[in-house]
């Protein structure tokens, strides 16, 4: 268990300072909800990062989180507007998009029918009930469920059939950048993977040890 | 394939965890940090904070606490609790809750719920309900620890919460609370069947069985519980083993 932080001591900063094996991580910050857990979830396993929209900050980090929580036509105006799109697509250091941030990086999403990054041809699109309801199909997909076929340097072979935490009403059809598989109504990509890129569906952040595992791997690369 | 979540369920007064019996006696039971990290250590699928102080200064305790959790705890967790505006939910969200629960305030204000689920998303807002069955008639909305009725009912009130942008559902049969005999679940059934967002089960979890039961006939996606987990009348790495080898879909 970790130590238990007093609530009168001070927060820790944004500052992002140096970790212990010294590199530089950020989370780019944009519209987006609850950025500061994926910031949490790093210091507990001892790492410090930078929440910033600073594009030569982000330019030169060694790793790159592209969280987010939120609508994806929204979000992908707002990063247009900013020009981190541009920014984002031509990063060289590993970069990793969450829940939405995956979406984003893919070509199209159902979500308010929008280009996306394109990093991924991948589509998203939205989850259907299946007629008849049998099963009781909840959408949300929301909870713990399974990842399979595992095939990234972001998992090891350990991580094959274990359990991370989603919530999401779109989802990531299957395809040639497929890294992980779940199977909800239908199976679907719950990671991705291109080059430098890299993709969950789920919430590494949230996902109790597995999660810290999943990015642990990632800060290692 | 998608789990069945457990959820312990931890009502806190002043910064400290209590469990009050049919919400009246109250004991209590510990850190609601470390409580939340042994839980979740032990294979909690989720946590739920419900702040039952009244006073302002209660109120800063608990956003503190809050804080606390977010940075220490690494599974998902709701916190509810005088949650009567935007801004109440604002500064949940920015100490790092992932779900915020309203109760009260989404029956005398029912827009709250769409206020709530267009800024900060559906995913963010569970609706609680407690209600009571009437004999002969439907169940009956209550408020304020199920003192107060309402002239809400269950069923269409969780409906146009659904419609309304709720991202889930938490029903706790004020019959069933406390009382350990198991859940509502005929009532939770037909809430699954009508709702397309899935029901959390609260409210008369004494035995494993309980939980099987509340998973198969109840057709819940999340059983909550308190007191049984306090108490540690049953561990939840007990409970899970059991509902596994019963061939309930869960988290190990």
């Amino acid at each position: 268990m970790n130590e238990i932080s007093n609530s009168s001591g001070s927060q820790s900063s944004d500052s992002g300072q140096r970790t212990s094996d010294s590199q530089k991580i950020v989370i780019i910050k944009y519209n987006a909800g609850n950025i500061r857990s994926v910031k949490n979830a790093l210091l507990r396993l001892g790492y410090d990062a930078e929440i910033t929209a600073d594009p030569d900050v982000i330019r030169k980090a060694d790793k790159v989180i592209f969280p987010g929580v939120g609508e994806a036509s929204t979000t992908m105006a707002y990063l247009r507007k900013s020009g981190l799109d541009k920014l984002i697509t031509s990063l060289k250091q590993p970069v990793i998009g969450i829940c939405l941030g995956m979406q984003l990086m893919c070509s199209f999403s159902e979500e308010g029918n929008v280009d996306c990054l394109n990093i991924f041809e991948e589509k998203v699109r939205k989850f259907q009930m299946p007629e008849p309801n049998a099963e009781n199909i909840k959408i949300p997909h929301m909870g713990w469920n399974t990842i399979t076929n595992v095939q990234s340097p972001l998992f090891d072979a350990s991580l094959e059939g274990e359990y991370v935490y989603f919530v999401h009403s779109f989802y990531v059809a299957m395809g040639d950048h497929t890294a992980a598989t779940t199977n909800y109504i239908h199976p679907y990509s719950s990671a991705l993977q291109k080059d430098n890129f890299y993709a969950t569906q789920f919430h590494p952040e949230k996902s109790g040890s597995v999660g810290e595992r999943i990015l642990t791997n990632f800060l290692k690369l | 394939m998608l789990a069945k979540r457990i959820i312990p369920c931890l009502d806190i007064k002043n910064g400290q965890t209590v469990k009050g019996v049919k919400f009246v006696e109250i004991k209590e039971v510990g850190d609601p940090v470390e409580l939340g990290a042994l839980y979740a250590e032990q294979g909690a699928d989720e946590l739920v904070f419900l702040d039952i102080t009244a006073s302002h200064e209660g109120r800063k305790t608990f956003v503190d606490l809050v804080k606390r959790i977010a940075r220490n705890i690494n599974i998902p967790f709701t916190v509810g609790g005088g949650i009567s505006e935007l801004k109440d939910a604002e500064v949940l969200l920015n100490a790092g809750a992932d779900k915020i629960s309203v109760n009260s305030s989404a029956v005398k204000n029912p827009q709250l719920i769409n206020d709530l689920s267009l800024n900060f998303g559906s995913q963010f807002v569970v609706v609680a309900i407690d209600a009571k069955h009437q004999q002969g008639h439907d169940w009956v909305v209550t408020v304020n620890g199920g003192r107060i009725p309402t002239d809400k009912k269950l069923f269409s009130w969780a409906k146009e919460a659904e419609e309304r942008g709720a991202g889930e559902i938490l029903f706790t049969s004020m019959d069933h609370d406390g009382v350990k005999q198991g859940f509502a679940n005929e009532a939770l059934a037909k809430l699954s069947d009508e709702l397309s967002i899935p029901i959390i089960a609260s409210g008369g979890a004494g035995s494993m069985e309980h939980f099987k039961d509340v998973f198969t006939h109840g057709k819940a996606d999340a059983g909550l519980a308190a007191s049984i987990f306090h108490f540690k009348e049953i561990p939840i790495p007990v409970l899970k083993e059991y509902l596994n080898k019963e061939g309930i879909p869960i988290r190990l």
